[in-house]
Parts: structure tokens; sequence; C-alpha cells
């Protein structure tokens, strides 16, 4: 019997695995067509009327764009399973180096803000569906609504009035005081890590008190989504039958509902957490933007102003494979903790 | 009970004098209000009561703006004070451009509704029509579009949306339509999905063979037999993802790739210019456009869910009526006996009319849809 479930484990990661590929395949190339459907080649876009027609055409050819498309498609993938995206055309730096510089801030922003989403949305979702149908439920669910409805860069706007400007209680903006974050050596871009690699609980702590709003704000929207999620998967574990049968051996209702309906109930939260990555992305631009938090998001917004094509699809490739590889490292950890999903 | 004005039906089906077809639709307009019931109805109701609102100021926006969209000037010649509190003359204050906020909230809601209206026709025609041709045809087509679409769908939607409007806006320029199209690129694979996942269950059914034996044609039997059954469950998805689209439309305006101040008024462009007046203290020009964003999402939302809780079968509780049953006759009563104890029926207690329904209230599955920028 044993083995015969580590078989199909083993098939289910293969299969799963395997089409990963062609997967990522399709979300390439549909990045490469938009981002050629756009007029004109990405040298003329960015730094036309910079430059004399001789060296628009040197840079072009430079870079690659008098080639056919095919070749440029070939380039643009096997270029990717090198990691090489290319030189960006406005600040001729390469675009890894904008993930490794800048990736490190959104890495920050996105983890913190999904730990604050997990420590109030679970709890709030088991409180919601353990009490359904009652005042407290429907007040939750309207907490839920409104994190919903409130766009990210609105709820910063209104914690930046609130708790930087009227409360003074935190800095509103940046990822520390501008003074700390020339002091700080960049080892590893992640600033609380160099912070405290530096040895500089000043600087730790700054970075800590600008990182909160951001992070809070990014939070609370995922923390309504989950909360939904986990509300609905433990308003139906505590329906099924081995709940009920639980119940009639004379199990205590504290232990019904904490040892065999809670735990089962999140494992399909696992699932869902996979497609949260692209709101978290997502939603993560917005942040950046808001509180001037210099990311991915920023960056990205920064390229798509100065026209620079070819450090646009850079960043959404790599977000793309972002997401794409999330997922499928949700799909592998769900189908070990959850024989079912092999099926 | 219901508290909609709605024309009430009777049970009988009495065919109205007049046009039949219009009565028609108000009862399926009507039928889920009637259905509702609890936090259901209380939802619908919310949510109906705030989208109305905001469809009645988008539509008299003219009328209840006191200012154009783009006015810094008054009918005097006078130019507005920049960043005026709220007061007499200007109820929500003024901005740094000088625009009257309170205007620009009213006829934001003109754009928002615009925008949205576009940007569901595009991608409810799209992702329907190829959701019908592929769950229906099949083969290459189906595995060719459902891996385009789950590719897309993978993509932050606000991510997708940015580049759309990015590369449309070098193409014809902003505006409402350039907008809608961006948003519709995001929905599209939501629709399809939904689509698709019905047609192909649709079309094994008997009624679409025998329609096959009797010789329809395919289109025929696409748009006539499969497109109304599947058509169903579009309804709830579509006001959940207009909700969505107002936050990606938003989304786009914050970011600056939305419509331009010249062109309209737009929610998120003003939050955008909002922001920097935080560090001074300046409330007024952020709150209300970003309240209004609040309001119109979250009215489209109940409403979504509201119908959701009516109308999807997999979800609804039904209102428990009670019924009394007759007396039984001694014929009836002798045959009652030789049925065994447990498949007689219930007799003299409330029975719940959605039978099964509440045993299968809510799954989870139902929830996976919304995760679209915001």
């Amino acid at each position: 019997m044993s083995t015969r479930t580590a078989g199909s484990l083993r098939t289910y990661l293969i299969t799963r695995v395997v089409l990963f590929v062609p997967q990522v395949l399709v979300i390439l190339t549909i990045v490469f067509v938009l981002m050629r459907v756009a007029p004109g080649d990405p040298v003329t876009v960015a730094l036309g009327g910079q430059r004399s027609p001789e060296q628009l055409a040197q840079l072009r050819a430079a870079a690659g764009y008098d080639r056919s498309i095919f070749v440029q498609y070939w380039e643009y993938i096997s270029g990717i399973v090198r990691f090489d995206l290319g030189t960006t055309i406005v600040d001729s730096r390469p675009v890894t180096q904008i993930f490794k510089v800048n990736g490190g801030a959104t890495l920050t922003l996105t983890s913190s803000a999904l730990v604050i989403a997990l420590l109030i949305g679970v709890p709030l979702g088991l409180i919601a569906g353990r009490v359904r149908d009652t005042g407290l439920d429907a007040g939750l669910r309207v907490f839920g609504i409104l994190t919903y409805a409130a766009p990210v860069f609105f709820l910063g706007l209104i914690f930046q009035l609130v708790f930087a400007r009227n409360l003074g209680w935190l800095p509103s903006s940046s990822q520390a005081s501008p003074l700390v974050l020339a002091r700080v050596p960049s080892e590893t871009n992640i600033f609380l890590v160099d912070a405290l690699l530096a040895g500089d609980s000043a600087a730790f702590w700054n970075g800590v008190q600008h990182l909160i709003l951001p992070a809070l704000t990014l939070g609370l929207l995922l923390s309504g989504v989950f909360m939904r999620i986990v509300r609905i998967n433990l308003i139906q574990t505590l329906r099924s039958d081995y709940v009920e049968a639980a119940r009639a051996r004379g199990v205590s209702e504290g232990n019904v509902v904490i040892r065999h309906a809670f735990r089962n109930a999140l494992v399909p939260f696992v699932t869902i957490l996979g497609l949260q990555v692209a709101l978290l992305l997502g939603g993560a631009i917005l942040t950046e933007q808001t509180f001037n938090w210099n990311g991915i998001g920023s960056q990205l917004v920064r390229y798509l102003d100065s026209r620079d094509y070819v450090a646009v699809q850079g960043i959404i490739t790599l977000v793309a494979l972002a997401v794409v590889t999330a997922s499928l490292l949700i799909d592998i950890i769900n189908a070990i903790i959850d024989p079912r999903v092999r099926y | 009970m219901a508290t909609v004005t709605q024309p009430m039906p009777g049970p009988g089906r009495t065919p109205v004098k007049g046009s039949t077809r219009v009565v028609r639709l108000l009862r399926g307009i009507a039928r889920p209000y009637r259905n509702s019931h609890g936090v259901g109805r209380f939802m619908l109701v919310t949510g109906t009561v705030l989208v109305v609102l905001m469809l009645l100021t988008a539509v008299f926006a003219p009328l209840i703006a006191t200012f154009g969209f783009s006015q810094v000037a008054g009918a005097d010649g006078q130019r507005f004070m920049n960043h005026a509190e709220p007061g007499a003359e200007h109820i929500f204050g003024t901005t740094t451009q000088g625009f009257d906020v309170f205007s620009r909230v009213v006829w934001g809601a003109r754009t928002a509704v615009t925008v949205v209206l576009l940007a569901l026709a595009f991608s409810l025609f799209l992702g329907v029509l190829l959701g019908l041709i592929a769950g229906f045809v099949g083969r290459w087509v189906d595995r060719v579009l459902v891996m385009v679409m789950d590719a897309l769908f993978a993509l932050p939607a606000l991510l997708l949306a940015i580049v759309v409007a990015f590369l449309l806006s070098e193409y014809v320029g902003g505006g409402a339509s350039t907008a809608a199209l961006a948003i519709t690129a995001v929905y599209v694979p939501q629709y399809f999905r939904v689509v698709r996942a019905a047609t192909v269950s649709a079309k094994e059914q008997t009624y679409v063979e025998a329609a096959r034996a009797m010789g329809a044609r395919p289109a025929t039997i696409m748009f006539r037999y499969l497109l109304t059954n599947v058509i169903q469950s579009v309804p709830v998805i579509a006001t959940l993802n207009a909700a969505d689209a107002i936050l990606t439309l938003a989304g786009l305006g914050f970011l600056g790739y939305g419509i331009q101040p010249t062109e309209a008024a737009e929610w998120g462009y003003d939050l955008q210019r909002a922001v920097s007046d935080t560090g001074a203290g300046i409330w007024w020009t952020g709150l209300y456009p970003g309240l209004a964003i609040v309001l119109l999402v979250m009215g489209l939302t109940l409403m979504g869910e509201g119908l959701n809780e009516t109308m999807n079968p997999a979800i609804r509780v039904r209102r428990l009526i009670p019924i009394s049953m007759p007396e039984l006759t001694a014929a009836q009563r002798t045959k009652a006996a030789q049925v065994p104890e447990r498949d007689r029926p219930g007799q003299d207690r409330p029975v719940d009319t959605g039978g099964e329904d509440r045993n299968s209230r809510e799954p989870g599955s139902g929830e996976t849809g919304k995760g679209g920028a915001a």
C-alpha cells in the first residue's frame, strides 16, 4: 500500500514538473509577442530624438534588433535559460541587476505582508466560520469586503495621514531614513539583513519602523481574501462526515473544532495560496509606488515611463516566472501534505 | 416579504397584455430579489442600492457636479484657490491643480461606469465567444485557447493591464477605450474558463445530441442551445468582475497609465496626486475619491455575493416554508404502512424547499475566481 502511494506521488510530481515547461514557454511567448506588437523598435522608442540616426542604427545592431523576429525570439528564450535578460536601453544595466539590487526591497515588503495577512486572515476566518451566521460573522465578512474594496493606495494614503502625519508614530515613505540608508553597506541588498550584518541595531529598528505601514497596507488587502477562503473551508469541514463522527463518539466540541476541523480546513487553503502570489505582486507595485519603496514595482514604473522595452520585458518575464514557479512549489507542497490532490 | 418594487408574477405564468418580453425580462431581474432572504437579501439589496446610486451619479453628473472636471476658474473668470479647504464654495475642497474635488468625484463616477461597462461588454463578448468555440469545437482549437488563456491568467492582473494600456497608448493614445481594452485583457480568461467548462458539460446533454441528430448546424447548436444554458453563470461573475475592474482602472490611473486628467476625471489619478498632499496634512484631495472607489466596489461586491447566494444552486439556502400535509385517506394509510420506515416522506413539519441544497452550501471552489488587482 505504502509503495503505491509513494509511486503515485512520484507520478504526480513528475507530471506536474513536465507540464511546467510548456506552461512557461507559452507565457514567455505571449510576453514576447505583446512587447513586439508595439510600434517601432525598442531602441528608437527609448532614445529616438536623443541620438543621431547612425548611433541609433549602431545601437540597434548591437542589441540585435536588426535581425529577424525568429532569431530574436530564439535569443530571448535561450537568454532566459542562461539567466540573461538583456541590457536596459536607457541606462545600460543588465536586467538581472535590477532584480539583484531592487529585488530585496520587494521581497521584504511582500514576505512581511504575507506574514501579516496570515496572522490576521487565518484566525479571523476560523472565528467567522465557527460562529457562522451570527453578528460577529457578519461583521467579519464586512471587514473582508472592506479590505478588498479599499485600493491599497487609498489605504496607504489614509495610514500615512493618520499614523505618519497626524499621530507622528511612524515614517511615511522610503525604506529607511536617508542617513541610515547611506550608513549601512549593502551586502545582500535586503536592507534589514544588511543592517543586522553590519551590527547596526539602530538602523535595523529604523528599517522596521519604515516597513510597518507598507507591509500592513499590503497585508490587509490579502488578509480579507485569506479570511474568506478559510471561513468557507471551515464551514465545509465542520459539516463533513468525520466531524459528525467525532461528535458522535463524544469528542468534546473544542477538540472537534481544533483537532479535527481547523487542521483539515487549512489544507485547501494552501492550494489557494498559489493564486494569491499574483495578487501579492500586483499589490506590491501599487504599495511601492504609494510608499516610495524602491523595489521592482517602482523600477517597472520608472522604465515604463522612459519607454525602455527591454527593461519592461525583462521585469515582466521574471515576475511571470516567479508566479508560475510559486504555484508549482505550492502544488508540490500540497501534493505532499494532502494525498487527495494526487489523484 | 419582498421589498423590491418589481412586478410580482403569480404562479400560473399568466400572459400579461402587451410586451411579454419586457415583462419576462423584469421577472428575470426580480427573481433573485424575491428568492433571497436573510444575509443574502441584505447583501443583495444594500449592494444594489449603492450601485444604483453610483449609476445615477454617473448619468446625472452634469446636473450634480458644481463645476467641470477640468475647470480651474469660476464663471466670473476668477481662478479657484489651490488646496482650498472644504467650505461653502467647494464642499470637498480643491486640489493642487485647483480642481474642485466634489466635481471630480462626481465626474469620476461617469468615467468609472463608462470604462467598466465597455470593458465588461468587450470581455463578455470575447470570453463567451472563445469559450463556446473552444468547448464546442474541442481538439487543437481548445488546447491552444486553453493554453493561451491559462498563461494570461497566470500573469498578475495589474501587470497585464499596465502592459496592454502602455502598448495601446503608443498606438491610439489614452482614453476610456484604451483603459477598457486593458481591463478586457484581464477578464477575458475568466469568462473563457467558465463558459468553456459549462459548454463542455452541456454539449454531452441529450438535447444537444437531439439537435445534432435533427441536422442543426454547429452555429445553431452553439448559439441557440448552448449559449442560453451557459449564460446562466455569467451575472454573478460579471458583477464581481465589475468590482475588480473598478480597482484595476483606479490602479492604472494611480500609476499614470489610465485616463489623463484633461480627458475625464478619474479617481485613481486623483489619488496619485493626493499622495504627495498627505505630508502637508491635506486630507480632502485623497479621502473623497478613495471613498467613492470603496463605495462602488463594495456595492458591486455585495451585489455579486448576494446574487451568488440566491442564484448558485450549490450555495443557496432557501426560505423555510411551513406546509401541512393533507390527512391521509384510509387507503393511503395502508399503503404507507407497507413502505419501510426510513423511506416514508416527512409529515407535518417545516420543509426546506431547497431540498438537499442546505447540505451543500458554500463550497470553497466558488471562491477562487477573485484575485485581481486592488
